[in-house]
């Protein structure tokens, strides 16, 4: 006993704070080299105030699910559901406010309760009826695609003009939803470096067994994962349906959120098993992706060939992760 | 004989299938002869019944193969761009589309085992490049078409046939696959490796199994099995740049609904490929009955739920599976020790 004890007052403090900060540092170089040389490349346009807006835009949205997956990932689970709950707040919100100012502050809190209840659905799935993690929100998003697309058709609803601002406006270049982005961010690592959630968290992702021997409650450590991963989607949701001033049924994906949400906690260092990782990492690998795609813009690259990058990067991330790993191991 | 009677009784997916027939039959009785039903329900299944037979066998190493749909646009579009709707060079092609699925799943097992990626991800990645690939080689648009030496597997048929009137020629492919993998998968050495290696990786290493060698084979098994798969659809449903969009996970949802267990260990040949006739069977309830054509995945994500959950719950409550996965390790070790 006291030797899990001992295991576990590893994870729960300096282990994992270490471990955040030594995983951060390949995609930060990445990040940096990316910009410098897209700067040298693509010349003064690529930082102009508008085209750093656009960068920060493309980020925003699947940064708020990137942080989502973070915690669900570093708890040892996976969401594959996130594309259609982003749909799912998005047609919710604009069905809800249909373009009345007044019904504005319903229509955000009902597209983030339906999101908050998918999110305990796919955490009761995991713990309580113990369908594998991978399974259950894959189901879950098929059941979300098949509602979403019988009931609506592809556009839907109206989100009041005063709405639009959140997407559009805000101090300088910089809009009001990439600030709520930036203080969701700063929350998120704040939560998973110094409350008591987040040590949990990073306990069940290291063994739900050993954690739930240690006292911890594994089971609503990881609902409540799930439930924030999906809030977070939801409010990508809104803020997409803000931008294009409806709802759209194949808004999330059309983004491919669930994709590249992995890919970027993938890259930005978080273990896909759980319990190692943080959110910084996953913020500064959502850049790095935006930061991608605007220059493929720029260079007007054929979007297949962005495809094979991307898929092509996702892989080298991984094994160079793996590889790091075992390096690591042997040392 | 065991196996399969124990297979029968761990999947409650042939009753499901029955039910599912049933309603089909009740809604519109002309299903009821053989031959329409193997025309209408059976021909549209016939790929993903062999995708989900191919996918299985890497589930129960373990592992996720979601490469396969990527795969089977690949082949049905390489195809088309290829022969350009003329049968010269059809053996050229035959032989170019089993080489990509053989290396597709060479390079999964490779980027999984060796590599140590996690497969899920490696075989995301492949689909990515596979997609990016083949509409730059077709220029973004489905360029060509197929000829009919090549389409009739998919949408070909005897007719005349006794009893049962029609035969389409997919069945005719279909269940020699069939019986080929499941005789691989429940009656080889390689096969009891399969589920050794699933059961306990390092039980199945340290009694002389090459687990790497083995998820590799997995991987070419159901890279092979797409590339069939994607004939048959080729010819089936046309060329189409969504030919084989969400086809893995319809594979992965009908092996878990005939029992295969996401992890490793468990699943059969025969399950996954009734789970698959059952999902085209649920999707032709929904027509016949004429819901909504999008609730298909409302209903293969719920029929996907409520199989994951109750093959858990049997992984909980019997101390039976477990005792059944050490047996089937030490199988696999008695191979072993055979071929020494």
């Amino acid at each position: 006993m006291s030797a899990i004890l001992a295991l576990n007052g590893k994870r729960f403090g300096s282990w994992a704070r270490t471990a955040s900060q030594q995983t951060v540092t390949p995609i930060t170089v990445l990040f940096v080299l990316l910009f410098v040389s897209a700067w040298f490349i693509i010349g003064p346009v690529f930082v102009s105030s508008s085209n750093l807006g656009n960068i920060l835009v493309r980020a925003v949205a699947l940064g708020f699910v990137a942080i989502g997956q973070t915690f669900v990932i570093l708890g040892g689970s996976f969401d594959l559901s996130v594309p259609w709950v982003v749909s799912l707040s998005a047609v919710t919100a604009a069905v809800v406010m249909q373009g009345r100012t007044a019904w504005l502050v319903p229509g955000i809190l009902a597209a983030l309760t339906v999101s908050a209840l998918v999110g305990l659905a796919n955490g009761l799935l995991v713990t309580k009826l113990r369908v594998n993690a991978f399974i259950a929100t894959l189901a879950m998003s098929l059941v979300l695609e098949g509602l979403l697309s019988s009931s609506f058709s592809q556009a839907v609803g109206a989100v009041p003009v005063g709405m639009q601002a959140f997407a559009y406006q805000g101090i300088g270049p910089v809009p009001w939803a990439a600030w709520l982005f930036f203080a969701t961010a700063v929350g998120a690592w704040w939560i998973l470096r110094s409350s008591r959630f987040g040590a949990h968290l990073y306990a069940v992702g290291g063994s739900r067994a050993i954690a739930r021997q240690a006292g911890v409650r594994s089971d609503r450590v990881l609902v409540a994962a799930h439930i924030m991963c999906s809030v977070l989607s939801g409010v990508a949701g809104v803020f997409l349906a803000s931008r294009l001033g409806a709802g759209s049924t194949t808004i999330g994906p059309d983004g491919v959120y669930d994709l590249y949400s992995i890919a970027a906690v993938v890259l930005g260092g978080t273990a896909l098993l759980g319990g190692e990782g943080g959110v910084v990492g996953s913020v500064i690998a959502v850049f790095v992706l935006a930061t991608l795609d605007n220059i493929f813009t720029q260079l007007s690259i054929d979007p297949y060939v962005i495809e094979v990058v991307r898929g092509s990067i996702m892989i080298v991330a991984v094994v160079a992760y793996g590889l790091r790993l075992r390096k690591r191991a042997q040392a | 004989m065991n196996r399969v009677r124990s297979a029968i009784a761990g999947a409650p997916i042939y009753t499901i299938l029955v039910a599912s027939i049933v309603l089909i039959i009740v809604a519109d009785p002309s299903f009821a002869s053989p031959g329409s039903f193997l025309v209408f329900v059976v021909q549209p299944a016939a790929a993903a019944m062999i995708l989900a037979a191919g996918e299985v066998v890497v589930l129960i190493t373990g592992e996720f193969d979601v490469s396969i749909g990527s795969l089977v646009t690949v082949v049905v579009l390489a195809a088309a761009a290829l022969l350009r709707g003329e049968s010269s060079g059809l053996w050229w092609v035959l032989v170019l589309l089993a080489g990509i699925g053989l290396t597709v799943g060479l390079t999964n097992g490779i980027l999984s085992t060796v590599l140590g990626v996690p497969s899920f991800i490696a075989t995301l990645g492949m689909q990515l490049v596979l997609a990016g690939g083949i509409f730059l080689f077709t220029g973004g648009a489905p360029a060509g078409s197929l000829p009919s030496t090549f389409s009739f597997l998919g949408d070909g048929s005897f007719f005349g046939v006794p009893v049962l009137g029609t035969l389409p020629y997919a069945v005719i492919v279909l269940v020699p696959i069939g019986a080929l993998l499941i005789w691989i998968l429940h009656h080889t050495d390689f096969g009891h490796q399969v589920f050794a290696v699933g059961s306990n990786p390092r039980a199945a290493a340290l009694s002389g199994v090459s687990v790497t060698r083995v998820k590799i084979g997995a991987f070419l098994v159901s890279g092979v099995c797409a590339v069939v798969g994607g004939i048959l659809i080729g010819g089936f449903g046309g060329v189409s740049p969504t030919a084989g969009q969400g086809l893995e996970f319809q594979a992965i949802a009908a092996a878990v609904l005939g029992g295969a267990v996401l992890g490793g260990g468990k699943g059969s040949v025969l399950g996954a490929m009734a789970g698959a006739l059952t999902l085209e069977c649920l999707f032709t309830v929904i027509t016949v009955y004429g819901l909504p054509d999008p609730l298909r995945y409302a209903v293969q994500g719920a029929a996907l739920m409520a199989a994951a959950a109750y093959s858990a719950r049997r992984l909980q409550l019997g101390g039976f599976s477990s005792h059944r996965r050490v047996s089937s390790a030490e199988k696999g070790v008695v191979g072993i020790e055979q071929e020494g």
